[in-house]
């Protein structure tokens, strides 16, 4: 909780200094301290700015201005806090200043502070940014008040609150003025207060309701059973929120599904044979897109944010010409041998895995994500969609649209669909099949390159990453069905989304095996998976 | 007609050469090596020492495994990528006899294992219940992996998944249950399986007669399931699982169930697994999840193809060669291992595909000519 507070409080604290004028920031005026020279010049020139500032406003009382010299802290909180609920655009430079260490008492003297009056300063500055015109420094100080806010701020915060127009802004007070009224000693500010709370579903409405529902914590009865009510409304509005995000990091993991199964589908639609080196090829994209990255941090340093960029056609090629070599070296010998074709691409897979090792250290590398896909967006309480998931989402839905196009509206796709539903008969009318094979492998192959570029921005890159998802995309591939790209779609998906969901239920390892038992189930009702293709099949 | 009898057939089924290479390992494996490692003393230079006995077993053990994949891969045509699964379980049933029997020189003295007092636990879970009976652990080994078999076998091959489908969840099982044991809640000591055995029937696991022992029982068992292996192929059984080998939609028409027949291979050779899993357990003196991991169980099917596949026999010298330039290999180039096993994998498939034996027969057939 600490940990968060400081670094809350980090970037709005810079964001007062480069407001107060002075042009320094107040990490450089203590460190200017340190020589004597320069400390008397800033006192010089602080007090004679304080003291014009405060003879152009000089509503507030100077009286209280004294009080802040006191030699009791208690006194000098009062002080504070009289100050700032003059609301008076005066007491915001006064207290800035008094927080900076540059306020001077009337009488010359340095003004002490302890570490209860900081805070208490922070506070009242943080209630007093309440009313600035700039909306930014509104919400940033709404945001620091969301922690701990005392009964003294709640006249301050309810005249904030009328004049806020901001809906976000006002949701943040909303809740702070309910936690600070939540410490009145009478009930009806406390009821009014648990009311307001049930409107602005958060994490920390709900901790602060949790506590008032038992009679320990909330003497009066019926803010007891107003809690109730809200902690059951701020609840139900948390497990939509909860229940959102789970729908949306399944279908991020089911856009990785997705491109580690196209691959897969493709060669195995075409080739009927299972390529149990098609995770290594993961590997190699994440690897390539590592060492894009190398490159462009060495050559182009202005630009590294572009690295993920121009990683993907390096990545698409790389895979591609290693999946070509495979096919050309390995398993074009191993035709109509399916599972002897399993076990020499498992390996090939095992001396992918050492090359990565010798190459590249059997340590997992770093990759950084690049600035524009930290962060998220947060679409409501409980729900933040970070953007490399976006982006892993947008990409494969991306790659999907060209891989339709490609299978769909060129002639290498037609020919490839055509080895996919009847192999000698492709033959017989002139489509070269086993240029087809190659070419097939290579583009299954790139995909997975692209699948690595993706896999490389949300999990570890390291000369196993891939050994996992070979039996994922395979069940993907049984699931959806061979040879149909929208079964591959509607299964990634599917086992995306439904994988997250038993994983909060039960756990990642109960998840996995309700999801195997599930596909087993499912290979009884339907063994030609969701989309069989149309047709007669009489098997070998 | 009278049908022959069984001990004839069962007899019959072996060649002559075949029963006489059994002797001298028979005469090898439980006279001669036993009496090198208990009588010589140690700096004798014929003296057998423990490092040895232990490989050996453990190979034989391996040689088992084998043997059972080459019944159902070689002779029926499924290729399993998840035997590993049911040779670590008859490794667990039997290592929860050996941890029973630990009793309290555990390092917390208490009745129950290290791992659940470390856990916190109070009781035995209820599926521990008559784990420190040696007959009870005995027909578990055989009766827990031959359920999970037969039931996933049941589904599997009553809905005609075959070849690589087959093969991929198979893999997919193994994995999932390598997930189930990694977990502490599972009661099967999570990450770090069980070891620290110190007694089998009140004798100490590790003295050396105790591992001779070991060793020439597995080496009873090697034989044995040789021998039922053969008398299966070449009885009318084997035949018809020749047949859905090569053709099972014909088997079919001729009026056969495959199911029955593939179910029985299958289950037979899980337990024949499971046997060798308890063999192993005592013998290496540890077992834990990693024995189930994928890349264990697509080993096993790459001794079978060393070796040569549908030869019983071939399998059992795969597994010895791959394992004996395993223990080298890791010992003196540990980053070259994987390179090997890998163009293993590789070479094997394209150049020698039917393995070591199909190679011995190829120079024959050609001294002949």
């Amino acid at each position: 909780m600490a940990e968060r507070l400081r670094l809350r409080r980090v970037p709005f604290r810079l964001g007062t200094a480069r407001r107060r004028n002075c042009g320094v920031s107040r990490r450089a005026t203590s460190a200017d301290f340190s020589r004597p020279e320069m400390k008397t010049m800033r006192h010089l020139f602080i007090t004679l700015f304080c003291w014009l500032s405060f003879s152009a406003h000089a509503a507030v009382d100077p009286a209280l201005l004294a009080q802040l010299a006191a030699e009791e802290s208690d006194d000098k909180i009062a002080a504070i806090q009289a100050i700032a609920a003059s609301a008076d655009p005066a007491a915001l430079q006064i207290l800035q200043s008094l927080s900076a260490g540059t306020l001077t008492a009337p009488d010359g003297g340095e003004i002490m502070l302890n570490n209860r009056i900081r805070a208490e300063l922070a506070n009242a500055l943080a209630g007093l940014r309440l009313v600035d015109a700039d909306p930014a420094v509104r919400r940033a100080a709404a945001q620091e008040l969301q922690s701990n806010v005392g009964l003294e701020m709640a006249p301050l915060l309810a005249r904030a609150l009328e004049k806020e127009s901001d809906a976000e802004i006002h949701a943040l007070l909303t809740a702070a003025y309910a936690q600070a009224s939540l410490t009145s000693p009478d009930p009806a500010v406390r009821l009014a207060a648990v009311t307001a709370l049930g409107a602005s579903p958060s994490r920390s409405a709900r901790n602060l309701l949790l506590p008032l529902t038992t009679a320990s914590g909330e003497p009066d009865k019926g803010v007891r059973s107003a809690a109730s009510q809200s902690l059951k409304a701020v609840e139900a509005k948390l497990a939509i929120g909860e229940t959102l995000g789970r729908i949306f990091t399944g279908l991020s993991l089911g856009s990785i599904l997705l491109l580690a199964a196209l691959g897969l589908a493709i060669t195995y639609g075409v080739m009927g044979v299972i390529n149990m080196a098609h995770g290594e090829l993961l590997m190699v994209g994440a690897y390539a897109t590592y060492a894009v990255q190398g490159l462009f941090r060495t050559y182009l340093p202005g630009w590294v944010d572009a690295y993920v960029i121009a990683a993907i056609p390096v990545a698409f090629f790389a895979a591609a010409a290693v999946g070509i070599l495979l096919e050309r070296t390995v398993i074009r010998h191993l035709y109509g041998r399916p599972l002897e074709t399993l076990l020499a691409t498992w390996g090939l897979s095992l001396i992918l895995i050492q090359a990565a090792r010798v190459i590249f250290g059997a340590q997992n590398v770093e990759l950084a994500n690049p600035s524009w896909m930290s962060g998220g967006v947060t679409l409501m309480a409980g729900l933040v969609l970070p953007w490399n998931r976006i982006a892993i989402i947008g990409f494969s839905l991306f790659v999907l649209a060209l891989v339709w196009l490609l299978m769909n509206r060129t002639r290498l796709g037609m020919f490839v669909r055509a080895v996919t539903q009847n192999r000698p008969m492709a033959g017989c009318v002139g489509v070269p099949t086993a240029r087809i094979d190659t070419l097939a492998f290579g583009l299954g192959a790139g995909i997975a390159g692209l699948g690595g570029v993706a896999l490389s921005q949300i999990a570890n890159v390291g000369p196993d990453m891939g050994q996992g998802y070979i039996v994922d995309s395979f069940m993907v591939v049984v699931l959806g069905g061979v040879g149909q790209l929208a079964g591959a779609v509607w299964a990634a998906l599917g086992l995306g989304v439904v994988t997250k969901f038993l994983e909060g239920w039960s756990g990642a390892v109960i998840a996995k095996i309700a999801v195997l038992v599930f596909i087993i189930v499912f290979i009884q009702k339907r063994p030609q998976g969701l989309f069989a293709l149309k047709g007669r099949f009489v098997e070998s | 007609m009278t049908r022959t009898p069984f001990v004839i057939r069962f007899c019959n089924a072996t060649p002559k050469s075949g029963w006489i290479a059994l002797g001298i390992f028979a005469a090898i494996a439980m006279l001669l090596l036993p009496a090198l490692h208990l009588v010589l003393p140690p700096e004798h230079p014929l003296h057998v020492s423990a490092y040895v006995i232990t490989l050996g077993g453990k190979i034989m053990c391996y040689a088992i495994v084998a043997v059972a994949m080459d019944l159902i891969w070689g002779h029926a045509g499924i290729l399993s990528l998840g035997h590993g699964l049911f040779f670590a379980l008859g490794g667990y049933v039997f290592g929860m006899y050996l941890m029973r029997q630990i009793g309290r020189d555990g390092s917390y003295q208490s009745d129950l294992p290290d791992f659940m007092v470390f856990l916190d636990w109070k009781e035995l879970p209820w599926y521990w219940a008559g784990s420190d009976s040696f007959l009870w652990s005995l027909a578990l080994v055989l009766i827990v992996p031959a359920l999970i078999a037969y039931v996933f076998g049941y589904f599997a091959f009553r809905s005609r998944i075959k070849g690589v489908y087959f093969s991929i969840i198979t893999q997919a099982l193994t994995f999932a249950a390598m997930l189930l044991f990694f977990r502490n809640e599972t009661g099967f000591g999570g990450n770090n399986g069980f070891t620290d055995f110190k007694r089998i029937l009140g004798y100490g696991v590790t003295t050396p007669e105790m591992r001779v022992t070991l060793f020439a029982l597995t080496a009873l068992v090697l034989m044995a399931t040789l021998l039922l292996g053969r008398y299966l192929v070449t009885a009318k059984f084997g035949r018809v699982l020749a047949a859905i080998r090569d053709s099972e939609s014909r088997v079919m028409f001729l009026g056969y169930n495959p199911l029955h027949y593939k179910l029985a291979i299958w289950t037979l050779s899980a337990m024949l697994c499971a046997v060798a899993g308890a063999l192993y357990v005592p013998q290496v003196g540890i077992i834990n999840p990693g024995e189930m991991s994928p890349a264990n169980s697509i080993e096993i099917a790459i001794w079978v193809a060393v070796g040569g596949r549908g030869t019983l026999i071939g399998p059992v010298i795969g597994a010895a060669i791959v394992n004996l330039s395993k223990s080298y290999f890791t010992m003196a180039f540990p980053e070259y291992w994987l390179f090997f096993l890998g163009a293993l994998f590789v070479g094997v498939t394209l150049w020698l595909p039917d393995g070591v034996v199909g190679l011995w027969k190829r120079i024959q057939a050609r001294r002949v000519a």
